[in-house]
This record gives C-alpha cells, sequence and structure tokens, in this order.
C-alpha cells in the first residue's frame, strides 16, 4: 500500500498523528483556534474502540485525560491560551504523579480572550513556568504540517518513556494552514508503550527499578491497587512528609529531563555551517526566518538559521557553541521578547542577542525580518 | 506558466471559497506542485468578508501567508472593498459583474465578469458559483491541469452534484475563453 | 485483633488517619467499606477517587485502586476513569467545599451525563483542612473563621442541586444514622447511574466549637433529633416537621447512562 498523500491542516495532522502513536482517549473543552482538534477526535476516536468527551470546562479536560490516562489509555487533550493558563494546576499534577499525557496547546495572540483567531507565541514561557513550584518539562514546537504529524507522535512517545506530561506547543499559523503531507504506514511508525509491572512482581508504585527511567505503571484494575497523590510521596506511592524524601522525589524528576537531553532535544540548522549570523526562530515563525535566510543568502550575507523543535529543555549547548561562531544572533518570535531571554542566558557575552517581534495577531513576514536584520547590523 | 501563483479568493461565507481554494491546492498536488492554503476565520467567515488564500509554486513553500496576491477574486462588494486593492502591480484582478469596482485600482489586467450570473442562469444553481470560477482561474492561469483540476472537484464535492459541478466548470472555462479570444 | 472488614478493606499500615477525634468522616468512610463487602465487589475492579480537603484523605487508608487529586476535581478525574475502562466500579469522596464550591461544575455534569459513578459527599459544612472557613454548605448566621460575624450565605442543598441537575439518584443520611447509611451507599453503589449520597458528617474541632455545638455526643445527638426520614416524614403533621431536616432516598430512577450510549457509538461501528 503506498503512502496516502493528504492536504491537511496542521490540527488535522495532529489528530492523524495521535491516532498513529496509539491515542485512545481524548477529553477536552472547545477552544479557537485548536478546535478541529477535538472535532475530529470525537469523529475518529469511537471508529477505533476509543473515547472522546466534551468535558465541562478546560480543568476537567485535563483531569478526565490523566483519569484516563491511569486506567492504561494513552491520551490527549487540546487548548489555546486562556484554556492553557485553567489547565496548569493538572499540568503539574501529573508531573508529580509521572502520568504520561499530551497537551496540545495552539497558540493564539494573547493575554486574556486576546485575538482568538489570531497566531502568537506568547505562551512559550507559560509552557515552562505555568504551573506552580519546580518540575520537569517536555514542550515541542513544529513548524510544519507534517512535523506537527511527527512531533504529535514523539510528545506521545516522550510521555510514555519518560511518564510525564508533554506540551505540544503549536500556534495559528501551523494550526490551521493546509499543506501536503505525506502520512507513512503504520509499520513504519516507532511507538513507545509504557511499562508495566508483572502480576506477582512485588510493585512499588514509585520506586525506579535498576535498568529503568522511571517507576513502571500499572493500569488501574489490573490487580495492583495502589495509591496516587499529588502530594509529595515515597516510592510507595504514598504521601510523605520527609524533606529528605521530598528532596529525593524531586531530583529525580528534574533528572528524567536533565539526565536525558540527548534524548529529548532536537533543532534544524540551515546554512549553519558558514554562518556569520544567526536567526533563532520556532514554530510558524520559523517559516518567516526560512524565507528571510534564502533571500539574504540570495544577497550574499552568510546567515543561517537555527530553530529549536524541543523548546524545553531548551537547546542551551549548541546555541552557546553557535554564539561562539556568530557575529549577531537575531531572535524572532511573536510576542514581546521570551525565547530571546533563554538565548541571552546560554549566549552570555559570547555575541549580541537581537529581537525581532511583534504581539499585534499578524504574522511576522520575511520582508519584515529581513528589514530588522538589515537594521541591526 | 511556473510562476508561484498567490491566489486570494473572497466573498461571503458560504459562498464556498474556501473549498474552492482547498480544490485548487489539491489539483496543484496532484500535478506534483507544493501548495498552502489558508484562510480567514471568526466571525468574519459566517457573513461579512471572507477570504481563502492559496499559494501554488513549483518550489518549496517556506513563508505560508500571501502578503500581496497576483490574482484576487471577489464575489461580493463588501469583498471587494476589503480586499481588492491589494495586489501586485502585474497582477490580476477578477469581480462579479455585480461589483462595482473602486477607482484608481492599479493591476496590470482587471476582469468584470458575470460568474454568479452564469452560474444561476447557464448551471442552474447559485452554489456553483465557486466551481465557474476556478475554472476561470485555472484557464486563465494554466496553474494546475484540467485533468487534476476535475478530479479534485470531484473528490470534494458532495455525491449526486458531479454533473452540476463538471457543467459549472464548463462553463467557467468558457468565461476565460471569451477573455483570451 | 482488627475487625476482618478493617483487615480486608484497610491499609493497616497507613493508620492512624489524621482526623480529629470525634470526626465523623471515619464512620462514612467504614459505611462505604461494608457497602462494597455486601456488594461483594472485586477489590481490583474499585476505585476511589478524591479532591482536596480532609475527606479527600479517605482513599489513601482504603485497599483499591485510589487516586488523590487536586481540589475539587475528583468528579473530572474520575469520569476519565470511568469512561476508559467502564469495567471499574468508580467512587468519589468529596467534602461539601471540594464538591460543591471549587468543584460544583463538575458535580452538576456528572449528575447531568448520568454517568455511572457514585459521590459520597462528607459534609460537615465547614473547611475543616484549612482550619475553619464557611462552605457552601455552612447555614445562614452561623460562623465560620472568615464568618467572625455569622454567615450571610444561604447554604445548598447538595442533594437536591444534584437532583436538579439530573442525577439519577440522590440521598441524605447522617453519621449518626449508621443503618441507613449503609443501605443509601449500597443502593447508591449499586444503582447504574450518577449517584449522589450526602453523608452529613460532623467537625467538632471547628465547625463546632466556633458554633459551641458542645461535644461530640451533643453534636451526634443533634443529628439524631434533627434529621427525618422522607417516608416518616410524609406520614407526620406539619408541627411535627418544623425545622426538621430529611434524608432518605430522594430520587432513585433509571435513564440512559452515559457509558453505555458511548459503546452503543462504538458498536455502531463495529457492525
Amino acid at each position: 500500500m503506498a503512502r496516502k498523500v493528504k492536504f491537511l491542516q496542521g490540527n488535522e495532522a495532529c489528530v492523524e498523528g495521535a491516532l498513529m502513536a496509539g491515542m485512545t482517549f481524548y477529553s477536552g473543552y472547545p477552544i479557537t483556534p485548536s478546535t478541529e482538534i477535538a472535532e475530529l477526535s470525537a469523529e475518529k476516536l469511537p471508529k477505533i474502540g476509543g473515547k472522546f468527551i466534551q468535558m465541562e470546562d478546560e480543568i476537567a479536560g485535563i483531569a478526565a485525560a490523566i483519569g484516563a490516562s491511569l486506567t492504561g489509555a494513552k491520551v490527549m487533550t487540546a487548548t489555546s491560551g486562556p484554556g492553557f493558563s485553567l489547565k496548569q494546576e493538572n499540568i503539574g499534577y501529573a508531573a508529580l504523579t509521572e502520568i504520561p499525557l499530551v497537551i496540545v496547546n495552539v497558540q493564539r495572540g494573547g493575554p486574556s480572550t486576546g485575538l482568538p483567531t489570531a497566531p502568537g507565541q506568547g505562551d512559550v514561557m507559560q509552557a515552562m513556568w505555568g504551573t506552580h513550584g519546580d518540575h520537569p518539562v517536555i514542550c515541542l514546537t513544529p513548524d510544519s504540517v507534517k512535523e506537527t504529524f511527527d512531533l504529535t507522535i514523539r510528545a506521545f512517545n516522550l510521555a510514555e518513556k519518560y511518564r510525564m506530561p508533554v506540551i505540544l506547543l503549536t500556534d495559528e499559523i501551523t494550526g490551521h494552514m493546509r499543506e501536503k503531507i505525506e502520512i507513512p504506514e503504520q509499520s513504519e511508525i516507532e511507538v513507545y508503550n509504557r511499562i508495566k509491572p508483572n502480576l506477582g512482581d512485588n510493585y512499588q508504585a514509585y520506586k525506579v527499578e535498576a535498568g529503568d527511567l522511571v517507576p513502571k505503571m500499572a493500569d488501574f484494575g489490573s490487580g495492583f491497587r495502589y495509591h496516587v497523590t499529588g502530594l509529595m510521596h515515597d516510592e510507595t506511592g504514598f504521601p510523605s512528609n520527609s524533606t529528605a524524601n521530598a528532596g529525593r522525589l524531586m531530583d529525580r524528576l528534574m533528572d528524567k529531563i536533565e539526565a536525558n537531553k540527548d534524548d529529548i532535544i532536537t533543532y534544524e540548522e540551515i546554512e549553519t555551517e558558514d554562518a556569520e549570523y544567526l536567526i533563532l526562530a520556532y514554530g510558524g515563525t520559523a517559516r518567516t526566518a526560512k524565507a528571510a535566510v534564502k533571500t539574504l543568502r540570495a544577497e550574499g550575507i552568510k546567515v543561517g538559521l537555527f530553530r529549536p523543535i524541543t523548546l524545553w529543555p531548551f537547546p542551551n549547548e549548541r546555541v552557546n557553541t553557535l554564539s561562539e561562531q556568530v557575529k549577531d544572533i537575531i531572535v524572532a518570535e511573536l510576542n514581546y521578547g521570551q525565547l530571546i531571554l533563554e538565548v541571552e542566558r546560554v549566549v552570555k557575552s559570547n555575541c549580541p542577542v537581537r529581537f525581532c517581534g511583534k504581539a499585534n495577531g499578524e504574522v511576522l513576514t520575511p520582508d519584515e525580518l529581513i528589514r530588522k536584520f538589515k537594521e541591526v547590523l | 506558466m511556473s510562476k508561484q501563483l498567490e491566489l486570494r479568493l473572497s466573498g461571503s461565507g458560504g459562498q464556498g471559497l474556501i473549498t474552492a481554494g482547498i480544490i485548487l491546492a489539491e489539483a496543484a498536488l496532484l500535478d506534483h506542485k507544493n501548495a498552502i492554503q489558508t484562510q480567514s476565520y471568526g466571525p468574519e467567515a459566517r457573513g461579512g468578508a471572507s477570504k481563502a488564500e492559496v499559494i501554488i509554486s513549483d518550489k518549496s513553500i517556506d513563508f505560508p501567508k500571501v502578503t500581496l496576491p497576483n490574482m484576487s477574486l471577489a464575489l461580493t462588494q463588501i469583498a471587494c472593498d476589503k480586499y481588492i486593492s491589494d495586489i501586485t502591480e502585474d497582477g490580476t484582478i477578477i469581480v462579479d459583474d455585480s461589483i462595482v469596482l473602486p477607482a484608481q485600482l492599479v493591476a496590470k489586467n482587471i476582469y468584470r465578469l458575470p460568474i454568479i450570473k452564469t452560474a444561476i442562469q447557464e448551471v442552474g444553481k447559485e452554489i456553483v458559483a465557486n466551481i465557474v470560477a476556478l475554472g476561470l482561474i485555472v484557464r486563465l492561469t494554466g496553474i494546475v491541469t484540467d485533468e487534476s483540476l476535475e478530479k479534485a472537484i470531484l473528490s470534494r464535492i458532495p455525491k449526486g452534484t458531479e454533473d452540476l459541478n463538471k457543467l459549472a466548470l464548463k462553463k467557467g472555462y468558457e468565461l476565460a475563453e471569451g477573455l483570451l479570444s | 485483633m482488627n475487625h476482618p472488614l478493617v483487615e480486608n478493606y484497610f491499609r493497616m499500615d497507613k493508620f492512624p488517619h489524621i482526623w480529629c477525634p470525634g470526626c465523623g468522616h471515619g464512620i462514612i468512610m467504614a459505611s462505604i467499606a461494608r457497602a462494597i463487602e455486601k456488594l461483594g465487589l472485586d477489590k481490583d475492579k474499585v476505585c476511589i477517587v478524591s479532591g482536596i480537603g480532609c475527606s479527600s484523605r479517605a482513599p489513601g487508608y482504603m485497599d483499591f485502586n485510589t487516586l488523590h487529586t487536586t481540589h475539587g476535581r475528583a468528579l473530572a478525574f474520575a469520569t476519565g476513569v470511568k469512561l476508559a475502562n467502564p469495567d471499574l466500579e468508580v467512587i468519589v469522596i468529596a467534602g461539601d467545599g471540594d464538591l460543591s464550591a471549587i468543584g460544583g461544575n463538575h458535580l452538576i455534569h456528572s449528575a447531568r451525563r448520568n454517568i455511572n459513578l457514585t459521590t459520597i459527599c462528607f459534609n460537615n459544612n465547614i473547611y475543616g483542612m484549612t482550619g475553619g472557613q464557611y462552605s457552601p454548605t455552612t447555614p445562614t448566621n452561623e460562623k465560620g473563621t472568615t464568618a467572625p460575624y455569622g454567615n450571610i450565605d444561604k447554604p445548598f442543598d447538595i442533594a437536591k442541586l444534584a437532583i436538579g441537575a439530573g442525577a439519577t439518584y440522590s440521598a441524605r443520611t447522617t453519621a449518626y444514622h449508621v443503618p441507613q447509611m449503609d443501605k443509601l451507599i449500597e443502593a447508591a453503589i449499586k444503582h447504574k447511574g450518577f449517584s449522589l449520597v450526602e453523608a452529613i458528617s460532623i467537625c467538632p474541632t471547628y465547625y463546632g466549637r466556633k458554633n459551641k455545638k458542645g461535644s461530640v455526643v451533643d453534636m451526634m445527638t443533634w443529628l439524631k433529633d434533627n434529621f427525618v426520614d422522607v417516608k416518616v416524614a410524609e406520614k407526620l403533621p406539619q408541627e411535627k416537621k418544623e425545622g426538621k431536616f430529611l434524608m432518605g432516598e430522594f430520587i432513585n430512577i433509571i435513564e440512559p447512562e452515559y457509558t453505555d450510549q458511548y459503546a452503543k457509538i462504538i458498536e455502531h461501528f463495529n457492525k
């Protein structure tokens, strides 16, 4: 059977990817510009024996998904800015209780109700710091319809592998544009499933056994009768007030990211080998940057593009190395300067870091970026 | 014609212009070209002026939005007033003949044609004005092959309306041929 | 020697529990265990979900699949558990604040969907965990730490609220009326559809002390004297019902259940 060529919106490709990754449960609340994800999930899930439910609010949308994940389902919820804000508490809950889940945020213009049908990239820092308390975060951001498909699968795989919520941070640009996508066959897709304990094992719900990355995860109803709590807990899963225990648990949770950055971090580079200048852009804005790099290169300017695909954890080391090579870095994003803060932190004084952005609901055009590039250099 | 087409289709919600944009882009894919379609969302898509935009190119398309179209179609006065003056100097403007064009419009070609009238009088349904428009655009630009366009149309329309849409397409072609002859 | 019920259904190593002396919550928790035993449910197939608050600590002591979630959200988590695996018997334990204030939206929508969840509300008319603030069920004029001059809010009737929202089973009982509580909780679990049992608890530490309700025995006696079964009340003259609260089964009807309805959609595609 040949690969299917389709002409899909990013939001539609997200659902196609989720189904191929093994999604069997979706719960959420309608919000522009993410609704196509709910609509397509509602249509497709019952056909494969999966479940869809439209909950009463955004908080219930993520809560039901977490509950379903505990029964062994692969789960997803999708939202946009206001809903992402409402979901924050339970993102922290899933992080501490180590429950796999994919949260899609199709970013729109904000704050507040803002510009529901226009793009923005103002939730970048929220994706990292939105929920209270320190917690591990994985956040991926695609720049095309095909990559939305690929990264949705990757988000599921990372969620299952590291037992944590994974945020797919898209935007109205990639979510709503239609583009060609070649859908691979199921056999070509690598799917990771959570590791479950065997009946008869001396199961401790939050104990990492030798050779494992994370604790094995038993399905509710499969005979283990364990406890899950958002309180600090020990290896048995029950609440513990011990500060020594809390320290160990936090270290272990944070180390899931810290010790596995090489596995989690991906990025794309275009024309960086000989670059004297670097544009750093991500998500839909990277499309603007790609066009700008082509134009500038045609003019003989040695400029390259660095596009983080994994936003969090941020690709510190590679950006630092590039900052030693280039004379200047321009960060392009649809906000008042969010990821640039991380770039500045990483680059230190190696080279100047400039900003090109806007947050009025318009996309950044290649001409605007080129103009800014020439203005600052 | 191998240059990049940046097309804006505007009208009122319900005229099927978003569908027309998708059909044209899918026809381009069938011809092994690249295409991206975007559209207006929100209240404006449900009345007022709605628009769909399509970029078709032999090369890969980086920036997905149309900044300045080189072809622009408007089927209603409101859409025309809002969008039609954004056009490249060598661009082509097509409007329905029910529309009064603004003065001092700069474009290489400006056509006022009975698109909706053709759909009503010669095909029998106003709803296929979008397909008449597609026939017209494709015959003027040659951006996709006739075979691919017909295939793309037939895969997107409701069953039982094939003959109606084929006739609409033919009438669209004829409108263009009238201009070119 | 512990009672076999305790040995069978509780996590013995998790005791002592956190509740204050005289708290009514343990009575309700034990009643849930008795109902599960009476129904002969498979412990591996029972899931108990709670939110945040004193009562929400109960699942930690109970030997089932237990989920202690975020404040107010127990029903939303439980909905996900139940829809994903309808074979599980899902019971939600929630306090009055958890269920009817921060989680009120989930309560009315769970009732509206008629999803087969059993909710046991441990209603002690106060926020106990945070130290005695007034809740949506604190009676008007009573005091809490955040109502030092008396509560001016009108309280919710949770059992009635559930009925209004579409619950197909709703009942009220008290920590004093234990045999009745056992029966009602058993009936609620057995009921196919959304069921709610509002179990009136007592909080001598905060509610009792703040409102001068006397000893634990006094508070229990008050429950005994002021609640009348709805069936008994039907036959009582008006003057004897004056100032009394109704308990017992208020509604018990059968309507299409949510996970059954969803299964039909799936079934449609399996044909």
